[in-house]
């Protein structure tokens, strides 16, 4: 169990593609990372080059204070768990679970031990005589983890482990993976695409975009404060409203309609406005923005109405009893608001908020 | 079709090996089993098995040992791989003879580079007078074409194996050489087994032009193996019968082999 410290770590490959730029990362003992963005962020790469089957180009790595920039893969005690399993096919479970430990010259009795436990964690015990064609996907996916629970690593690293299984599995086994995390409280950093699975696993995400780091945080701060546009289009679904927008002495207006009066801390100009779809709430008064309903997504608990107000498209998440009509009046919250400037699409802080 | 090329031409050799023809052509006569009961009596035929029994052995396990070896380190090159790659499948377009007669002057007591070499380190090699160095002539020859083919199909199979696979041991603490031992080597089983027979076949039925350039089957019949003599005591000694119940030995020899390794490789290489 070990910290893991990232400093200015870069990855350029021949033809000087830049896949990871300069990130710094500070990962403390026991925390669950979780690395997120979407294909072509740099994430896995990152983790790659954590694990050692990647070098790296500047910068360095250190798990537990020891810069491993120039150690092997197999001396970072490290465990890995692939996204397509990696389990070695010709190779009972129990033999698949015992090959790292025979690699490092475990006694016998303690190789037996350790599989035994690792087994009965996962409940994997009656299948340890079977080959991993014999498995269901999702048995498979618990054996790559016990593969890795079983050397005891100062680090789990994940690359996208659950996205080879079918939706319902998925969510159990995120539910297990968090559990066993918690229980083990070995440090882990986790690859995922999905930001479902990055909200609900991670102490803290990590969020890249084009090689560098858009905003590390804990889940529920990234998705109340995301720092760019890239976030907050990315974390949360449905994701949140962006409209291009002006701001004059107070009041934020799309197009012609005042979305809503009294912001205080932000300079008059034009900015993007970013609404989560929760935010947007009907306006029993009659008098708040006319809202043009286009169609609805029903979710059972709540139903997402998509439509547009001056032709900006916006979606609105509503309990299912709201009646709805081809028009209606919605308001938003001032402090609910969410302001970027244009261009840079960098959240602008409220002063004096 | 198949009753056109393949099992007529099998009919007519089976039917020929019943039957002696006198040595004019003029008249045959049915000898039923007598040819067959020739051959076991026959030292130079039984010899030949046992020529056969060291080359053909020999032979696939050169051959697909090399094509292995150099499959593998072409795996770990990587890049600047494909000069290589193609460098090392061109011996396969070469024809046998060609190859049989390039190995020959390497081989060559008086002209050739080999035996000086051999000769600076004390190995007096002389082909044409011992037959164990006629044996290691005939099986390189033999074997040099092979290896290109046995190399491009251990490279697809190495190719085959997942990547990340290769990564999951190198975490797992197991080094290059381990790493090739206990994930690559039993991946690629089905291969080697293909291979295997593949080139058990090549070495029974189709080295006759190599030791023909090389060798001709001598010294004193070290290396005159089972399909080289059917061609000699039927082309050139005009025993029909005779040869023509050779190659149905052969035949049924390499049938049964065959048989046994799929048997075995179906049971023994799926997982």
């Amino acid at each position: 169990m070990s910290a893991i410290e990232i400093a200015a770590v870069s990855k350029v490959y021949a033809g000087g593609i830049r896949a990871v730029s300069d990130v710094s990362l500070l990962i403390a003992d026991g925390e669950f990372i979780v690395l997120v963005g979407p294909s072509g962020c740099g994430k896995s790469t990152l983790l790659r080059m954590i694990a050692g089957l990647e070098s790296i180009s500047s910068g360095t790595v250190a798990i537990g204070s020891r810069v491993v920039n120039e150690v092997d893969p197999a001396a970072r005690n490290i465990a890995m768990v692939f996204q397509n399993y990696a389990l070695y096919p010709h190779m009972s479970v129990y033999d698949n679970l015992a090959y790292g430990l025979r690699n490092r010259g475990v006694p016998k009795a303690d190789i037996d031990a350790r599989v035994a436990e690792a087994a009965r964690m996962l409940e994997i015990s009656p299948f340890l005589d079977r080959k991993p064609k014999q498995l269901s996907g999702g048995q498979r996916q618990r054996v790559a983890m016990g593969r890795a629970i079983v050397r005891k690593p100062d680090a789990f690293l994940f690359d996208e482990p659950l996205s080879n299984l079918d939706a319902k599995l998925r969510v159990s086994m995120r539910g297990e993976i968090r559990q066993l995390q918690r229980r083990l409280g070995v440090t882990s950093v986790y690859v995922t695409h999905d930001q479902l699975e990055a909200m609900t696993l991670a102490d803290r995400i990590v969020v890249l975009y084009g090689g560098r780091i858009e905003q590390v945080g804990r889940p529920l701060d990234v998705y109340h404060n995301p720092a760019s546009t890239f976030v907050a289009s990315f974390i949360g679904s449905p994701a949140m409203n962006l409209a291009d927008a002006e701001v004059s002495g107070g009041s934020v207006a799309i197009g012609e309609q005042v979305m809503a009066s009294g912001v205080a801390g932000i300079a008059d100009g034009k900015l993007t406005v970013g609404l989560r779809a929760e935010d947007i709430q009907p306006d029993e008064s009659g008098t708040g923005v006319p809202f043009a309903v286009r169609y609805i997504e029903e979710l059972g608990a709540q139903r997402l109405v998509h439509g547009s107000v001056e032709g900006r498209h916006l979606t609105m998440a509503l309990s299912p009893d709201v009646p709805l009509a081809d028009e209606i009046r919605v308001m938003v919250a001032a402090d609910r608001l969410h302001f970027f400037e244009n261009g840079s699409g960098r959240r602008m802080a409220r002063r004096g908020a | 079709m198949t009753v056109i090329f393949f099992l007529w031409p099998a009919a007519q050799a089976i039917l020929q090996s019943f039957l002696r023809e006198d040595a004019f052509g003029l008249s045959t006569t049915w000898v039923g089993l007598a040819n067959y009961a020739d051959l076991l009596h026959d030292p130079n035929y039984l010899n030949s098995l046992k020529v056969t029994a060291i080359f053909a052995p020999a032979v696939t396990l050169l051959s697909v040992g090399l094509g292995l070896v150099f499959a593998a380190s072409l795996d770990r090159l990587v890049r600047g791989s494909r000069v290589y790659a193609t460098l090392l499948v061109w011996p396969y377009a070469v024809a046998p003879a060609v190859g049989g007669i390039m190995w020959w002057f390497l081989f060559n007591p008086t002209i050739g580079l080999l035996p000086y070499l051999l000769a600076m380190v004390g190995y007096r090699w002389d082909h044409s007078l011992q037959p164990t160095d006629a044996m290691i002539l005939v099986v390189i020859a033999a074997s040099w074409k092979q290896v290109s083919y046995n190399f491009l199909f251990f490279m697809a199979g190495l190719q085959a194996i997942p990547k990340s696979m290769i990564e999951a041991a190198a975490i797992d603490g197991a080094g290059p050489v381990k790493r090739f031992f206990t994930i690559a080597f039993p991946l690629l089983s089905p291969t080697t087994f293909f291979l295997a027979v593949i080139n058990l076949v090549y070495a029974m039925f189709d080295t006759f032009p190599v030791i023909h350039a090389t060798t001709g089957g001598n010294p004193a019949q070290s290396t005159n193996i089972l399909v080289y003599k059917v061609f000699v005591d039927g082309f050139i000694g005009l025993n029909l019968g005779s040869s023509a119940a050779q190659s149905v030995v052969l035949m049924v020899i390499v049938v049964a082999l065959t048989v046994i390794q799929f048997k075995w490789v179906e049971r023994k290489v799926t997982y």
